[in-house]
């Protein structure tokens, strides 16, 4: 008998015993990322609406009680909630909008081999890679201030009188840097998608002679899509929580407070806890509203593993 | 046709040096005197100096940049660590609940800073972490691993099915089947993750604004202590600028290509 057993074939092992012996396992090395995510931000959100219950102002710690929603309705009547939302969609959006836009024009630029391209790629893609609180002090000082900055000195070259970039067009200066930043993000995702055209389908457009301006309407646009979405959605996400220019340039004046400058200025100056959570569960509220929709058709794009 | 193809090629190298302006005054401001820096009309030609990045490193910006690049590395190592077994353990054989998952880490990505700020800061205080380099590397960590196990897995998806296989039928165990057979293969894709989760974190304001204060002060926080400085230093201040943003403008040109698949989350091939 013993003898049978060893003699017996080693059964084979077929990828479905392997599979299903190392499932557990596999699952199992998923664990650490996921139980490190959730004690590190889905529980401090639960902690968050706890605290948005309380009257908690950290000047005045007798006061603590709970007060269910009542720092929800003293922040929806007390008229800082609105300008608030309205700056962060306006900021969002125009940068987004704008930056795309311009980003597009340069892939299409830099999609045609010229001389020194990759340096102009090189080159574009830079204000991308600047960190946030040195391009917002760059831009303030030495290309929007008054009295020494560049744009300024371009404009009274041109014997116009000296915009108070500061003072008279806040929400502007903060859009500009943004945009300057997230153009190249942009471009850079566009001109992947632009470079992955197949060439043949744009000979034939022209063979068939169809012009430039139809060939990039019928053909190079619907082809875009994809990465237009992409660029849109990503941008979006990162824009809405937007802090570091407002912070550094207009603290918030001109109709530039922002959600996140707003609960950074109610919990870490005004030491308002109970309000500042509020304030920090309805910024999310409006970032899953607004980038609900557009996830739901990336969100296929993602699982697919790519576009086209 | 030839002149066409020049002009559209000389509007766009004006276009992309009016982009790449600031960046280059930056620079230039950065080797100037403060005179020169704040001189109207703007001076181009001018004696170079070193007094703004003297100024800047009396300030103490090595310190903070040592703080910056412990953080951010820090952060990076722990990344990497968690995102790659979670990320391959999302690769794998999709099913309904693999789906959920990626969809709950993508969400978490959704998630306005601004709504875990301030319990973590309550209990960084009650735990003594605030102004704790450690602490905010294990927050940048927390804050960019969803983004990192995205990306990473979309690397993964590209590895064939038939080497896995191959190794699986070999009876490599599945440590073996990851560090010998397909880390190898991923690593360009790995080292893209691992930079843009080291630029996300070197350029983070928000956070290190608010849960450091002196000893763990980061860069950028140094950079905006400049706002409430007393009369103009745009010569230091462009100084400190040229040294904060140096390292990732450097990394960045040298490894474009990987930054853009990264950035696109691997929608883009």
């Amino acid at each position: 008998m013993a003898r049978d057993q060893v003699s017996a074939p080693p059964e084979p092992l077929s990828l479905e015993k392997i599979r299903k012996r190392q499932d557990w396992q596999r699952r199992s090395i998923l664990l650490p990322a996921l139980i490190f995510a959730i004690v590190m931000t889905q529980v401090p959100f639960l902690v968050t609406i706890g605290y948005s219950t309380f009257n908690w102002n950290l000047l005045k710690p007798n006061d603590f009680a709970f007060v269910g929603f009542d720092n929800y309705v003293t922040v929806f009547t007390s008229g800082d909630l609105w300008p608030s939302i309205v700056a962060t969609v306006l900021i969002t959006t125009l940068a987004v909008v704008l930056s795309l836009v311009i980003g597009l024009f340069f892939a299409i630029l830099l999609d045609r081999s010229f001389r020194g391209q990759a340096i102009a790629r090189t080159l574009l893609i830079t204000p991308f890679l600047i960190m946030p609180a040195a391009a917002s002090l760059i831009w303030k000082y030495s290309m929007f201030d008054t009295n020494i900055g560049v744009i300024n000195w371009v404009v009274s070259s041109l014997s116009l009188p000296p915009i108070e970039w500061s003072t008279d067009y806040p929400l502007a200066t903060v859009v500009i840097v943004l945009v300057w930043q997230f153009t190249p993000f942009m471009m850079l995702i566009l001109l992947a998608g632009l470079q992955s055209q197949s060439k043949e389908i744009l000979e034939a457009a022209s063979v068939d002679g169809a012009g430039v301006w139809r060939t990039f309407q019928w053909i190079t646009l619907p082809h875009l899509r994809t990465y237009i979405e992409i660029s849109v959605l990503l941008g979006t996400i990162i824009l809405l929580q937007v802090f570091d220019p407002i912070a550094i340039m207009t603290k918030g004046t001109g109709g530039t407070k922002t959600l996140s400058y707003l609960l950074y200025e109610r919990a870490f100056i005004g030491l308002n806890v109970g309000e500042a959570a509020a304030y920090g569960v309805i910024a999310v509220v409006l970032t899953i509203l607004v980038a609900s929709a557009a996830l739901r058709t990336m969100f296929k794009v993602f699982l697919d593993g790519g576009g086209k | 046709m030839k002149i066409k193809a020049a002009l559209i090629t000389a509007m766009t190298w004006v276009l992309v040096l009016v982009f790449f302006f600031p960046v280059l005054w930056m620079f230039l401001n950065a080797f100037k005197s403060e005179n020169d820096a704040s001189s109207i009309p703007p001076k181009f030609l001018f004696t170079p100096t070193l007094e703004g990045f003297q100024l800047a490193w009396d300030r103490g910006m090595a310190t903070y940049m040592a703080n910056s690049l412990f953080a951010s590395v820090g952060a990076t190592l722990l990344i990497l660590l968690l995102a790659v077994p979670g990320a391959y353990a999302l690769s794998i054989r999709p099913v309904k609940k693999t789906q959920d998952t990626l969809f709950f880490f993508i969400s978490t990505r959704f998630l306005p800073v601004a709504a875990v700020i301030l319990p973590l800061y309550m209990i960084f205080k009650s735990l003594g972490v605030l102004d704790n380099i450690i602490a905010l590397g294990f927050v940048y960590a927390a804050i960019n691993l969803p983004i990192a196990i995205w990306m990473m897995r979309s690397f993964f998806l590209e590895v064939p099915r038939e080497i896995v296989e191959a190794a699986q039928l070999d009876g490599a165990g599945l440590y073996k089947e990851l560090t010998k057979v397909v880390l190898p293969l991923v690593l360009p894709g790995i080292a893209a993750v691992g930079l843009i989760v080291f630029i996300f974190s070197w350029n983070e304001y928000f956070l290190a604004t608010l849960l450091t204060t002196s000893d763990a002060k980061t860069t950028p926080p140094f950079l905006a202590s400049f706002v409430d400085g007393r009369g103009l230093f745009l010569g230091a201040i462009s100084a400190a600028a040229s040294l904060a943003t140096l390292p990732v403008i450097i990394a960045g040109w040298v490894a474009q290509k990987q930054l853009v698949r990264g950035l696109a989350m691997g929608a883009v091939k």
